[in-house]
């Protein structure tokens, strides 16, 4: 086509930027099984590493015997905690400031636990290798139950740390705890208590579920111990810090180790910790001088790297008469399993469960925080969500119910007496956050309206006259949640990762012809990266998307940044996208001024380029100026056309949402089906609506397991109940509800194009949605709260304590 | 060790011809031995189906059977779909389009699966598709996407227009 006749709307919409449905360009390869996964990867002289776990929950060892495993063909060798300890790589830091055994060091705290890592020619042999470690036990008593943690004669479960009455948080009240967190007025919160018209207490538990994403955790390690460097591919949402971590442990310099995190089979939290199985696979191949592989299955998977939640929250609100509320106030007894491995910002040891106002305007609150060990495997990491974000949505959100029901308010209009109103942003919370954007009453009578929400009310009470008349064993819920979100960590002013400051970072070089690579220090897990962030420069720099290269993943090429959880890639990797493109406009703008002749000034930007102001034939697009960045740059300007931006957020970004379900329970089978399941998200400026919705499908869907099926649950003894997919509610394609979508759009004053993030922000809302349903069906019967998750069993079983 | 086991498979129309061991499953065999890495392992219980692949026209989850149990077969994996001239298939450009994967690590199983169900029921309904990818677990998608892509597939090739359109 010849480039005269192109209207405005053609030159933009050929660049593919912000706001398009563009279709992902991984798909290209994942659909033809072409993807680049870490299991993938077979490298020459590759050996199999593979773990001999603890059968019991808590007991000494007293002996390991691998003469029997060393002897058998194709082993190459068997580690055990002695074999570490020279190195000092028998234990390991936690990114909680804890540590945890990497190979048991005497004693097994979790079933499960790393015992010991045999190194075979192929995972066949590793794994009758396994079965020929003898290692033999005296059990002790086991702890799981996280209410006796603290009783005084509870078994004492960390003997390495006898005697430390101070931890990484602070002070330790018992051997069995880790910290206490405490935020807010506690004075001012009790008298909001004790002028209350009416208050609410409740124990809601959130309990351990588990982030499972398809692929487990993985890595390759490669030593060449000519050059002394090491490489290592791997799992990893945060291969940077990995790289930091590996360097600081094992004493090879950081620039002589390479990490490299290929194509990710999903993660949610799974894959941002360090595993024992990174430590082992790296000792093993310096010791063997051969690349060695280690990948978990699903068992180990569910049983050992992380968990999520495992939180119990006892909360209460005052109100006056008319529902407004005037305290809230929160203790969370968290169990944080054998070792504190949560994956929180440093000087965070709840995350920002510190969120939990909510989207309410409560004048005083006050939250504390225990963390205690228990006999349960090590992790508390952040199942998409910001860090213990979901865990604080779930306990204001049911509050807000069980509060509603207590006043005789509608839950919908409990929660629009009590919203921040739209022109108290920025808004200061009781527990220390500035909200930086929202207009939450808009968004809620958006979803109401759109629902039709009166007349399902008017048709539930309907339903609920026939129950009671005999007339139908089913009873309906309607599920209302609002939720506050507090993703994009962080500010470098309270948010780092052992000492390294949150920030992300990209780098955009711009070719001679115009085409463009970037790099940036996020890692995309299915967020569809490669897709997005072309997206934001195309925008920026009137560049197709088309000619844009996106790599990440690779520390020796891409820019230092902290990866990707808590859904930090939009606010802050996104940031710094678009302020690393600026950087590069403001020098194309003296490139284009140069070749038109006219002052900086005397340009303006029009979509792809610069054109004279009052003049716009006259105008150099960007491809242009490229090409004169390199050949022809204006005298006294060094030539070439790139930037790189490290972008340190001024605060978090706060997305929020409206979510709407309608449930039918059958109270003689417990059986629940969602009728209907409407959300409605608001994540700022939209940068491709068709992945915000499959990420808003997928999220919901994760809230969905985890509200109606998910538990990682542990017997008495301490055996891990439910760490298959055989039991771990995995829902298929039967069971998913249908899911509509909405949007308002509430741009984040303080970020560069005005995005907030979306990923996690279905699951944070959806849960508390589909648990408000529930307890919403039964609130007639006289239930105030079920605890979750609401399966079948769980649901016939309330419904028979309530004589339905 | 036990005595390797001869056999001979076709994959992706062409004929192989190993000795393995008895107790090598087909997924180790396709991924280690022949370089195959588009079918995953999620589970290796049968559960999650990112290991499935086209056997003699069923749906076979590859972490689930001998290799030696294939001696004979035909085989067909994600590697086998596009079409001749390397462009996509209609199958895996209709995931494409309807958002119907994001990790990409169900994919390479879901396609395999959906190819299979579109040959026993050309026209499927949306609860249709649901139970017939019962098998396969995806953790990023909510099946929505999928479910839409399977039934876009379905009306491209039956050359009539879609009713589905990615969000
Ligand atoms: S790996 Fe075969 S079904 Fe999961
Ligand atoms: S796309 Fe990730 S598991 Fe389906």
């Amino acid at each position: 086509m010849n480039e005269m006749v192109i209207t405005r709307e053609q030159r933009e919409a050929r660049l593919e930027g912000m706001g398009c449905k563009r279709k992902r360009v991984e798909d290209i390869r994942f659909t033809q099984g072409k993807g680049n996964y870490v299991d993938d990867l077979k490298l020459p002289g590759m050996l199999h590493g593979d773990f001999v776990r603890s059968q019991y929950g808590h007991a000494r060892i007293k002996r390991i015997d691998a003469a029997k495993a060393r002897a058998l063909p194709g082993v190459i060798a068997v580690l055990t905690a002695d074999d570490l300890k020279p190195l000092g790589l028998h234990w390991m830091p936690t990114l909680a400031g804890d540590v945890q055994a990497v190979l048991a060091d005497g004693k097994v705290h979790f079933q499960n636990q790393e015992i010991a890592f045999v190194v075979a020619e192929n995972r066949y042999v590793a794994d009758d290798a396994i079965q020929l470690v003898e290692v033999e036990y005296e059990e002790l008593p086991v702890l799981v139950d996280p209410f006796k943690a603290l009783d005084p004669d509870a078994p004492e479960l960390r003997p390495d740390l006898a005697g430390k009455t101070v931890g990484a948080h602070g002070p330790r009240k018992h051997h069995n705890h880790i910290f206490e967190w405490t935020v807010g007025d506690r004075a001012a919160t009790d008298e909001a208590f004790n002028r209350a018209d009416v208050t609410i207490k409740e124990m809601i538990s959130y309990q351990r579920v588990h982030p499972s994403p398809l692929e487990t955790c993985q890595c390759v390690a490669s030593f060449d111990k000519i050059k002394g460097e090491l490489t290592v591919h791997g799992t990893f949402q945060a291969p940077h810090v990995i790289r930091t971590v590996a360097s600081l442990l094992s004493k090879i310099p950081e620039h002589k180790i390479h990490v490299v995190a290929p194509d990710i089979g999903g993660g949610f939290g799974n894959k941002v910790g360090a595993y024992s199985g990174y430590i082992c696979a790296i000792v093993a191949t310096i010791v063997t001088g051969q690349p060695v592989k280690w990948v978990e299955d699903r068992i180990e998977n569910l049983s050992t790297t992380s968990f999520a939640r495992d939180y119990h929250m006892t909360t209460e609100i005052a109100a006056t008469k008319d529902g407004k509320v005037t305290g809230l106030r929160v203790h969370v007894l968290a169990d944080h399993g054998a070792f504190d491995a949560c994956a929180d910002p440093s000087k965070w040891p709840a995350g920002f469960f510190n969120i939990v106002t909510g989207s309410y305007d409560f004048p005083v609150a006050h939250l504390a925080v225990d963390g205690v060990y228990t006999n349960k495997a090590p992790g508390g990491v952040a199942y998409r969500c910001s860090f213990r974000v979901t865990e604080a949505a779930y306990c204001i959100e049911r509050a807000m119910d069980i509060l509603a029901h207590k006043l005789g308010l509608d839950p919908a209009e409990l929660r629009l007496r009590n919203f921040v109103r739209r022109d108290q942003f920025p808004y200061q919370s009781a527990l220390g956050w500035e909200y930086d954007s929202g207009d939450y009453d808009t968004a809620m009578r958006k979803a109401m309206d759109a629902v039709g929400y009166a007349e399902l009310r008017a048709e539930q009470a309907r339903r609920r006259e026939a129950f009671r008349r005999g007339e139908t064993r089913e009873i309906m819920g309607i599920g209302v949640s609002f939720f506050t979100e507090i993703v994009g960590a962080g500010p470098s002013k309270n948010c780092d990762i052992l000492g390294v400051a949150m920030f992300d970072s990209a780098e955009i070089r711009i070719h001679p012809t115009g085409s463009i690579i970037a790099r940036m220090g996020s890692k995309s897990q299915g967020q569809g990266h490669e897709t997005t962030w072309a997206q934001i420069i195309a925008t920026e720099l009137g560049i197709p998307a088309d000619d844009i290269m996106i790599e990440e993943g690779n520390t020796d090429t891409a820019p230092y940044g902290l990866g990707t959880y808590g859904s930090r890639s939009t606010p802050v990797t996104g940031a710094a996208i678009a302020m690393a493109a600026r950087k590069i406009k403001a020098k194309a703008q003296m490139i284009a001024a140069h070749l038109l002749e006219v002052s900086e000034y005397d340009l303006e930007w029009d979509i792809d380029g610069f054109r004279v102001k009052g003049n716009p034939e006259r105008a150099k697009t960007m491809k242009e100026i490229a090409w004169a960045a390199y050949n022809s740059p204006p005298p006294g300007l060094e030539p070439g056309l790139e930037a790189v931006n490290y972008y340190d957020p001024p605060n978090m970004t706060y997305p929020f949402g409206a979510y709407i379900c309608v449930m039918d329970i059958d109270v003689d089978t417990g059986v629940a089906t969602t009728r209907r399941f409407y959300a409605l998200d608001d994540c700022g400026t939209r940068i491709n609506p068709m992945i915000i919705e499959g990420q808003v499908h997928g999220g919901l869907t994760e809230a969905f397991a985890i509200a109606m099926g998910q538990e990682i649950r542990y017997d008495e003894l301490g055996n891990v109940i439910g760490a298959s997919f055989m039991d771990f509610f995995l829902p298929t394609a039967v069971e998913t509800p249908v899911w509509e979508t909405d949007f308002t759009v509430t741009p984040s004053p303080h970020h560069p194009i005005g995005a907030k993030g979306v990923g996690e922000s279905p699951n944070v809302g959806g849960v508390p949605c589909f648990s408000n349903a529930v307890n919403d069906a039964f609130s007639f019967l006289g239930a105030t709260h079920i605890q979750m998750p609401h399966d079948a069993w769980r649901l016939w079983q309330a419904a028979q304590d309530l004589g339905a | 060790m036990t005595d390797q086991i001869p056999i001979s498979i076709t994959v992706n129309g062409r004929s192989v011809r190993r000795f393995v061991d008895p107790r090598l499953l087909l997924i180790h065999f396709l991924r280690e031995d022949l370089g195959l890495t588009g079918a995953h392992i999620g589970c290796e219980t049968s559960h999650c189906g990112a290991c499935t692949v086209d056997l003699d026209g069923m749906s076979v989850k590859s972490c689930t059977m001998f290799a030696a149990q294939a001696d004979g077969a035909t085989i067909t994996t994600i590697e086998g779909m596009a079409n001749p001239d390397g462009t996509l298939s209609v199958l895996q450009e209709s995931f494409r389009q309807m958002h119907g994967l994001q990790c990409g690590y169900c994919t390479p199983g879901m396609i395999m699966r959906a190819s299979v169900l579109l040959r026993e029921n050309p026209d499927p309904t949306d609860d249709e598709v649901r139970q017939g990818i019962a098998g396969n677990l995806c953790r990023c998608t909510g099946y929505q996407n999928i479910v839409k892509a399977v039934r876009h597939a379905a009306a491209v090739i039956n050359g009539r227009p879609s009713q589905e359109a990615a969000e």
